[in-house]
């Protein structure tokens, strides 16, 4: 077959398609969003069609893989880590479940947060769940990986999550392509003991998943994923997915006589790993995220001879890289030179004639009139009115929580409480707060900054483009209330006095700022 | 055959282009090729940078290590000292001369030059008359790729052949501009 090349997040959507997916499922999500892209535009080369559009947010595009699995069918559902937390209920759910037609839950982690608000290790969220992950160390394993990882699907009737770090998914190298492999024939589940999650079948179930996991361990032991590469002494490293890169870079270019156990499908496999350890008195545990195997391995009371972040041979924080692994294995590297005082900070930025800069002029202007200064924001794009020259945002926490959160600091008597919102995270998680203000007539004033786009990840398709108006209406928020403007220079004046009407308003408003993205309106 | 390059720029300024083009040259030649980017929020304006290492032995690392890149290719000068740390004591930089300026307290333009000239040898390039000279400013990166064409490792007919692969899509004119521009950077450097 042909080589191509491919960014890891691409090399898992090819693999998806290769393997006979009939959809994928997802909502953009930096290191994530590369993934559904791909599929969106290369549908298969026989002829069948892949359901590709994005989905609102996480959790709806989870359980609709879910339905399609349930019908027979392959599905894949993307998503960043904290994705996951939207999905969760599903996902934990999922599992005790099991599926039907493969299913294989992709979670792009972001270690050293390069685009998010944390570092959580979707590792713990599959031990959780107790359902294998399988963790590619590059871009032809994230290939051959996703391809196993739905055979493995079927094989064990439970989801499977493909666990990759920021640094595979944004890295391009050749992948050999195999054969594909036709989509499943529509053939829909109908075993309601299964996927009716009353407490009488659930506790069947839930004791079938702990028995299941035997079977599990087992899969990891005979994986031709896991495997030990070298078996040179006395020290020994277990390498977990990528981290097996970074061991290998060093091990390789400084020669060293280091034993190498490579893991990369989970729950760890019993028997390798007892053989490795036993056979080797100093081992380092190499982890792209949380020391979630290196905390297993060593007990609560810490067996000394597994090193790892807990006693500082490696950081506790941030993404791994050669020159980490290098100092863990006490490797000599060379001096290297400095970044010159000279160089100035380069921070990301709202782009030039970009809506919400229009939007956070009027937002500080009418602010001033304040005493205290709080706006509750939210994820995108605006999150950089948090930076100079705005220094305007006060909150970024979670996907919607601009809403809730001014909803609940102005149950505390705070006035006014003021939050900004985008168009695709109010309909990811937005409208369910709003409602949550209007039944309570809380005075609260929403600004939807609606640029038409899931803009910060590249300009998706947003869930409720051209309805927010009517979105708001049928939720209950009062007509006069709901105040369309739009953010240009020449508006600045009108939209700072409708902004303070609505701030005067004791009830929950809403101000529809919309003008497209200056990114999409390029294109 | 062993090259790590860093390719260096703003978010927007188009580094991906420059890679993608040795990227090409490079699996048209049976070479091993990893290259990391970055997506997300630093696209917006903010210091970006690609890790391309080519390699007939098998790669390991998506990064390269600290002090192991033979090649800084920067399109502005300030991003080109950003990734010193990974400049190998006998490696390169080559960067164009035009500051792109977007924050607020962008370093004084000489004194910038004169820490380029005391860092490493060095090839500064001003890549925006090149490219209006090739006929089309945007033809901007082709010229630094140009330039820095002697320290890739790869020969200049199969670079060149990579940009009428890249472009070839965009009709014969872009097709011409752009090789156009390479060479003049090349010309620029070897002279």
């Amino acid at each position: 077959m042909q080589k191509q090349l491919l960014l890891g997040a691409e090399a898992i959507a090819q693999a998806a398609l290769d393997a006979g997916i009939s959809g994928v499922y997802a909502y953009p999500g930096t290191p994530s969003t590369e993934i559904t892209e791909f599929i969106q535009r290369s549908q298969p080369e026989n002829g069948a069609s892949v359901r590709s559009a994005w989905a609102t947010n996480e959790k709806t595009a989870f359980e609709a893989a879910l339905g399609m699995s349930y019908a027979g069918k392959r599905s894949l559902t993307c998503m960043k880590h904290v994705g996951l937390n939207v999905a969760a209920d599903a996902f934990m759910n999922a599992a005790i479940t099991g599926i039907h037609g493969g299913l294989v839950v992709t979670v792009a982690d972001d270690p050293s947060m390069h685009s998010s608000q944390n570092e959580q290790d979707s590792r713990v969220y599959a031990k959780f769940a107790m359902i294998p992950v399988l963790e590619p160390a590059n871009q032809q394993e994230a290939y051959d990986m996703t391809r196993y990882g739905f055979e493995l699907s079927e094989k064990i009737k439970l989801p499977v999550m493909l666990r990759i770090p920021t640094r595979l998914s944004h890295s391009r190298a050749t992948i050999t392509r195999a054969i594909p492999r036709e989509q499943n024939d529509l053939s829909p589940s109908g075993d309601k003991t299964k996927w009716i999650l009353l407490p009488a079948n659930a506790r069947k179930s839930y004791q079938r998943l702990i028995e299941k996991q035997q079977e599990l361990i087992d899969a990891s032991d005979s994986s031709i994923f896991n495997k030990i590469i070298e078996e040179k002494g006395p020290m020994g490293v277990i390498a977990f997915g990528i981290a097996y890169n970074y061991t290998m870079e060093v091990v390789k270019t400084y020669n060293l006589p280091i034993a190498v156990l490579k893991i990369s499908q989970y729950p760890l496999p019993k028997k390798l790993i007892s053989q490795f350890t036993g056979k080797y008195s100093d081992i380092l545990i190499a982890e792209e995220g949380y020391p979630v195997y290196e905390e297993l391995l060593k007990g609560y009371f810490g067996n000394g001879k597994f090193r790892g972040k807990f006693d500082g041979a490696l950081p506790r924080t941030g993404e791994l890289t050669p020159n980490l692994l290098a100092k863990a294995l006490k490797v000599d590297t060379e001096e290297t030179r400095s970044i010159p005082s000279i160089v100035a900070g380069r921070p990301p930025m709202l782009c030039k004639g970009c809506s919400h800069r229009d939007l956070f002029d009027a937002i500080n202007r009418v602010m001033e009139e304040y005493p205290e200064h709080h706006l509750f924001g939210d994820i995108g794009c605006y999150t950089l009115g948090a930076l100079p020259p705005y220094n305007a945002i006060s909150t970024c926490v979670d996907m919607g929580a601009s809403i809730t959160m001014a909803k609940g600091a102005a149950d505390a008597g705070m006035r006014p409480a003021l939050c900004v919102i985008g168009d695709s995270t109010f309909t990811h998680s937005g409208i369910t707060g709003l409602l949550d203000a209007v039944n309570d007539n809380t005075p609260i004033t929403v600004i939807i900054s609606d640029n038409g786009t899931t803009a910060m990840t590249g300009g998706q398709n947003s869930a409720g483009s051209g309805r927010y108006y009517n979105i708001c209406k049928g939720i209950g928020v009062e007509e006069e209330h709901i105040r369309p403007i739009t953010p240009l220079k020449k508006n600045l004046e009108e939209n700072s006095r409708i902004l303070k009407e609505e701030l005067n308003y004791q009830g929950v408003s809403v101000i529809i700022s919309q003008r497209e993205c200056i990114q999409t309106a390029r294109k | 055959m062993n090259k790590n390059i860093i390719i260096a720029g703003v978010g927007g300024q188009g580094i991906l282009t420059i890679a993608s083009i040795i990227d090409l040259a490079a699996m048209n030649l049976g070479l091993q090729v990893k290259q990391a980017e970055v997506h997300g929020m630093s696209q917006r304006g903010g210091a970006v940078e690609s890790h391309l290492r080519i390699s007939s032995e098998e790669i390991y690392s998506d990064l390269i290590p600290l002090g192991k890149a033979d090649l800084i290719l920067s399109i502005e000068p300030m991003e080109a000292l950003r990734y010193l740390p990974f400049l190998s004591p006998e490696g390169v930089i080559v960067t164009a001369t035009e500051p792109y300026k977007n924050i607020a307290h962008y370093p004084e333009e000489e004194k910038l030059m004169d820490t380029i000239k005391e860092s490493a040898t060095h090839l500064s390039v001003d890549a925006g008359l090149l490219a209006r000279k090739a006929g089309s400013p945007k033809s901007f990166n082709v010229v630094m790729l140009g330039a820095a064409s002697p320290y890739i490792g790869i020969e200049t007919e199969e670079l060149e052949k990579a940009i009428r692969l890249f472009f070839g899509r965009k009709g014969e004119e872009i097709v011409n501009v752009n090789t156009k521009a390479f060479r003049l950077g090349k010309e620029y450097a070897t002279e």
